[in-house]
């Protein structure tokens, strides 16, 4: 069984040239970087905030907020690394603002019962997502991640969605390197766990023997 | 090799991040222990759905809407001058 193969992202390299002339007042430059990174920007504030409107408002006061602390940006690290880190506070603060109940933060040391070793060790169908219709497979996938703790959710979708690093999720999210790999860990079993409830092989009723 | 202490390395070996000697032992594990070969093999899969799934893509026309607002307060902005968040 082999590793998961990195997905590629967009290339790079006339990036910094990109900030440099946006820096320098080239607007045109800076809408380039928006329309390189808006749909991921988008992804990842709706899977914090877990709400549309939300979301679009991360979109906008993340890319304002970028453009207006331009200067600030030191190009130690990549552009979008440093976006990211941006929308992640944007878009915790929209959820603590809609949650005030409930403390969001990135810090927390959730411990669940599903922390445990896995209870379903059931085989999965060959392909498990062809058992359901797009609508059914989105709301699946929509609902069980909608159910991990925010700090867990956030490091899956920025690792195993948008395919940073552990080093620039790190970054991004402030958080130490054992931290990150700790959180991604049992993000991805809780996610496994809860999907084998709807993918895993059906004994009965197939005509097999 | 324990099952917890494979389950300690299962985000390195799915990330490739290991030497080889710790590979060869999480593999050796696997091939006798049919629990982590499974959990393995399903936590690969619900990396992947996930990753394919195109979940909250952003449709065409509230891209367009949120890019003109996005470029409309940078040029205000811009007249304005820098750092004023």
């Amino acid at each position: 069984m082999g590793a998961i193969q990195p997905k590629l992202g967009e290339p790079v390299s006339d990036e910094l040239a990109l900030v440099q002339a946006a820096k320098a007042g080239d607007v045109g430059s800076f809408e380039e970087l928006v329309r390189r990174y808006d749909r991921n920007v988008f992804r990842i504030a709706q899977h914090i905030t877990q709400n549309r409107e939300d979301a679009e408002d991360v979109v906008q006061d993340a890319f304002l907020k970028a453009y207006s602390n331009l200067a600030q940006f030191q190009g130690q690290s990549k552009f979008y690394t440093w976006l990211v880190r941006i929308v992640v506070n944007e878009a915790l603060m929209r959820l603590r603002r809609r949650r005030p109940e409930r403390m969001v933060s990135l810090d927390e040391e959730v411990k669940t019962e599903e922390d445990s070793l896995p209870r379903e060790v059931a085989d999965w169908s060959p392909n498990p997502e062809q058992q359901y219709s797009q609508a059914e497979l989105r709301d699946i996938l929509t609902r069980t991640i909608q159910g991990l703790p925010p700090s867990f959710r956030t490091v899956f979708v920025l690792r195993d969605v948008e395919g940073l690093s552990t080093e620039e999720t790190a970054e991004a999210l402030d958080l130490s390197i054992p931290a990150v790999k700790s959180r991604l860990l049992r993000a991805r079993l809780q996610l496994r766990e809860r999907l084998s409830r709807f993918f895993q092989k059906r004994e009965s009723g197939d005509g097999q023997q | 090799m324990k099952c917890s202490e494979f389950l300690q390395e299962l985000t390195n070996y799915l990330d490739g991040a290991m030497d080889d000697r710790t590979k060869a032992e999480l593999e050796d594990h696997l091939a006798w222990c049919h629990n982590c070969y499974v959990v393995c093999d399903t936590t690969k899969k619900t990396i992947e759905i996930y990753r394919d799934s195109q979940l909250y893509e952003l449709p065409d026309d509230l891209r367009t809407r949120l890019r003109s607002a996005i470029m409309a307060k940078c040029q205000a902005r811009k007249k304005e001058g820098p750092e004023r968040v």
